[in-house]
C-alpha cells in the first residue's frame, strides 16, 4: 500500500506537494497535542521534585562551562569587531553600550539556547529514545506511572527554569569578556568602560533576554522529549531522533527569537 | 464502595479473571489480530504459544492498554478496559509484568527498579520499599549486595531475575510474562521457569505467558493456547498438547519446517 502511494506521488507532482503539506500539518498536530498533554501535566499532581532537581542540575549546572565559554568569547569578539568598525567614525565610546545590549538582548540568549539545544536536547532525545526502544517507557505504564509526568514534565520545567539562569551567567561573562578585551587590549579606561556599560542599559534589555531564555528552554526540552518519545526502530531510530531534536530545537530558537524580539521592541 | 470495586464484587464466580473477546488489530492494512478470543480463570496459568510475528506481543499490549485494539473487548474481573482509561489505570495497580528484555530502568539501581511500583504507585517510604525490594530479590535468588548495582552491570540471567522481582514486588493478582526465557542458556531458562512457578504459586496469581519456548510452556502452563493467523486455533490442558490432533500445533511443538504453517518468505529467500 505504501509502495503504491509512493508510486502515485512520483507520477504526479501535485500529489507530491499535497502529500508533503498533509504530512507537515500532521506532524504539527502531533507535536501540538504532545505539547498540550505534557504542559497540562506540569500543573497537575503528582509531581516529582527529586527528578526536577536532577534535571535542573543536569541542564543548569553541567551546561555552565560550555555556556560560560561561549559568552566569554562572544563578548571578546564583539568588543574587537565593534572597535574595528566604530573607530572609523570616532565612536569608540559607544562600544561598552553596544557590547552589553548585544549580549543581553540577543547573543546571550541565542548562543546559550543553541549550545543547550546541542548538549541537552540531544541528551534528552537519546535517553528517552533508548527508553522507548528498550520498552522502559512501556514498563513505566505497567508500573502505574504516567510517562509524561515522570519523564517529560521534569525536563520541560528544568529547561524552562534553568535556561534563564544560564543566560544570566552568559550575560555577565560576556560583558566581562568585552571589558577584558577593551581594557587590556584596546586601552580603554576601566572606570569609564564600566560607567558606559550601565549608563544606557535598561531593565527591559535584561528581562527580554531572560524571557527569551525561558521560552527557548521550554522549546529545546520539548523537542528533545518529543523526538525521543516517538523514536522507533532501534539504534538507528534513536540516532535520527537525536538529530531531529537538535535541528528542530535550534531552528525554533531562531524563529522564536525573532517573534519575541518583535513583541518586545517593535513599537 | 467505588465503581471498580462494585464491578469486581458483582463479578460472578464462574466469570473468567481475564477475557479477550473478538479482539481485532491491524497495522497499515495488515491484519495482526482477527477476532481473537481467550479467557483465563482466576489463579490459572495460561501460556500462549505461536510463531514469531503472529501477534502474541500485540495481544499482550492490547491487554495492557499499550496498544488500542481496533475492535473487541478486554475485561479483567468483568470490567471493560478497552477505551476506559480510569478502569485500565486501576487494573494496572493489580498487574505485574516481566518484559522480554526485562526493560529495567538504566538510571536506577537494582533495588529502586524492584521497588519502583511500591514507591511511585503505592507511595511507600523509600526505606521501607528498599527492605521489601531486598526481600523480593532474595526470593528470586539474588543477594543483598546486588541491590546497589546498576542494570548495566548485570548478566542476562540476573536482569531477568530483577525483572521478575520487579513484577512480583507489589504482590499483584495478575502477572504477564513476555518471552521469559528468550536469550537465556537452557540451565538459566530452567531456573527462571522454576522461579516463575514458585513465585506465582506463592502469590496465587493469575498468569499469562507468551513464548515460543515449548520447554518453558510445558513447565509453566496449566493450559496452553496456540495463536495463528490472528486467532486462537487450539487450546487445552498443558498435558494434552502432545495429543492435540491439530496439525498446526503438532508442527509447532515438533519444530518442523514442513506442515500447514508457512512462514512468510521474501523474494530473495529470506524468512
Amino acid at each position: 500500500m505504501r509502495r503504491r502511494r509512493e508510486e502515485c506521488v512520483k507520477s504526479n507532482p501535485l500529489q507530491a506537494i499535497g502529500h508533503g503539506v498533509l504530512a507537515l500539518f500532521g506532524a504539527i498536530g502531533r507535536l501540538a497535542l504532545f505539547a498540550f498533554e505534557a504542559t497540562s501535566h506540569c500543573v497537575r499532581p503528582p509531581l516529582y521534585p527529586r527528578l526536577l532537581l536532577r534535571q535542573m542540575v543536569e541542564i543548569g549546572f553541567y551546561s555552565l562551562p560550555v555556556v560560560g565559554l561561549t559568552g566569554l568569547f562572544a563578548g571578546m569578539v564583539l568588543a574587537l569587531q565593534s572597535y574595528t568598525g566604530f573607530s572609523r567614525f570616532s565612536a569608540e565610546s559607544t562600544i561598552p553600550t553596544v557590547v552589553v545590549l548585544s549580549i543581553t538582548r540577543e547573543l546571550g540568549p541565542v548562543l546559550a539556547g543553541l549550545m543547550v539545544a546541542g548538549r541537552v536536547g540531544a541528551a534528552m532525545a537519546a535517553e528517552i529514545g533508548t527508553m522507548r526502544v528498550t520498552e522502559q517507557i512501556d514498563a513505566l505504564t505497567t508500573l502505574s506511572t504516567n510517562p509524561h509526568k515522570y519523564l517529560i514534565v521534569p525536563r520541560l520545567l528544568g529547561g524552562f527554569l534553568m535556561l534563564p539562569f544560564l543566560v544570566l551567567v552568559a550575560d555577565i561573562i560576556g560583558v566581562l569578556g568585552g571589558y577584558l578585551v577593551s581594557v587590556y587590549k584596546l586601552g580603554f579606561n576601566a572606570d569609564t568602560y564600566i560607567t558606559n556599560t550601565f549608563e544606557y542599559l535598561e531593565t527591559m534589555d535584561v528581562v527580554s533576554g531572560l524571557v527569551k531564555a525561558a521560552v527557548f528552554g521550554y522549546l529545546i526540552a520539548l523537542m528533545g522529549c518529543y523526538h525521543g518519545f516517538h523514536s522507533k526502530g532501534g539504534a538507528q531510530g534513536v540516532g535520527k531522533a537525536t538529530t531531529n531534536a537538535v535541528v528542530t530545537g535550534a531552528i525554533l530558537v531562531l524563529i522564536f527569537n525573532y517573534i519575541i524580539t518583535e513583541a518586545f521592541f517593535a513599537q | 464502595m467505588s465503581a471498580p470495586s462494585s464491578a469486581r464484587a458483582a463479578h460472578g464466580a464462574n466469570e473468567p479473571k481475564i477475557a479477550l473477546r473478538g479482539l481485532r488489530k491491524r497495522f497499515a492494512g495488515q491484519v495482526v489480530l482477527d477476532g481473537l478470543d481467550l479467557e483465563i480463570g482466576s489463579g490459572e496459568s495460561v501460556v500462549v504459544i505461536g510463531c514469531s510475528g503472529v501477534g502474541k506481543s500485540v495481544m499482550l499490549k492490547c491487554l495492557l492498554g499499550l496498544l488500542h485494539p481496533d475492535a473487541g473487548s478486554v475485561t479483567i474481573d468483568g470490567e471493560e478496559l478497552a477505551g476506559n482509561r480510569a478502569a485500565r489505570e486501576a487494573a494496572m495497580r493489580r498487574i505485574g509484568m516481566l518484559f522480554q528484555n526485562s526493560a529495567l530502568f538504566d538510571s536506577l539501581p537494582v533495588w529502586e527498579n524492584v521497588a519502583f511500583g511500591l514507591i511511585q504507585a503505592q507511595g511507600m517510604a523509600r526505606r521501607e520499599a528498599r527492605d521489601i525490594a531486598i526481600e523480593t530479590l532474595a526470593q528470586v535468588g539474588l543477594a543483598e549486595d546486588s541491590a546497589d548495582l546498576y542494570p548495566a552491570a548485570l548478566s542476562g540471567g540476573m536482569r531477568k531475575r530483577v525483572g521478575l522481582a520487579r513484577a512480583i514486588a507489589t504482590r499483584p493478582e495478575i502477572i504477564f510474562f513476555d518471552e521469559p526465557t528468550t536469550g537465556l542458556d537452557p540451565i538459566m531458562a530452567d531456573v527462571i521457569n522454576d522461579l516463575i512457578v514458585a513465585c506465582t504459586r506463592e502469590l496465587g496469581a493469575t498468569t499469562l505467558t507468551i513464548t515460543h519456548d515449548m520447554t518453558s510452556a510445558r513447565k509453566i502452563a496449566d493450559r496452553i493456547a496456540m495463536i495463528h493467523d490472528g486467532t486462537i486455533i487450539w487450546q487445552g490442558p498443558a498435558g494434552e498438547i502432545d495429543e492435540s490432533g491439530n496439525a498446526h500445533v503438532e508442527q509447532f511443538i515438533n519444530g518442523r519446517a514442513d506442515g500447514p504453517i508457512r512462514l512468510a518468505v521474501a523474494a530473495d529467500g529470506r524468512a
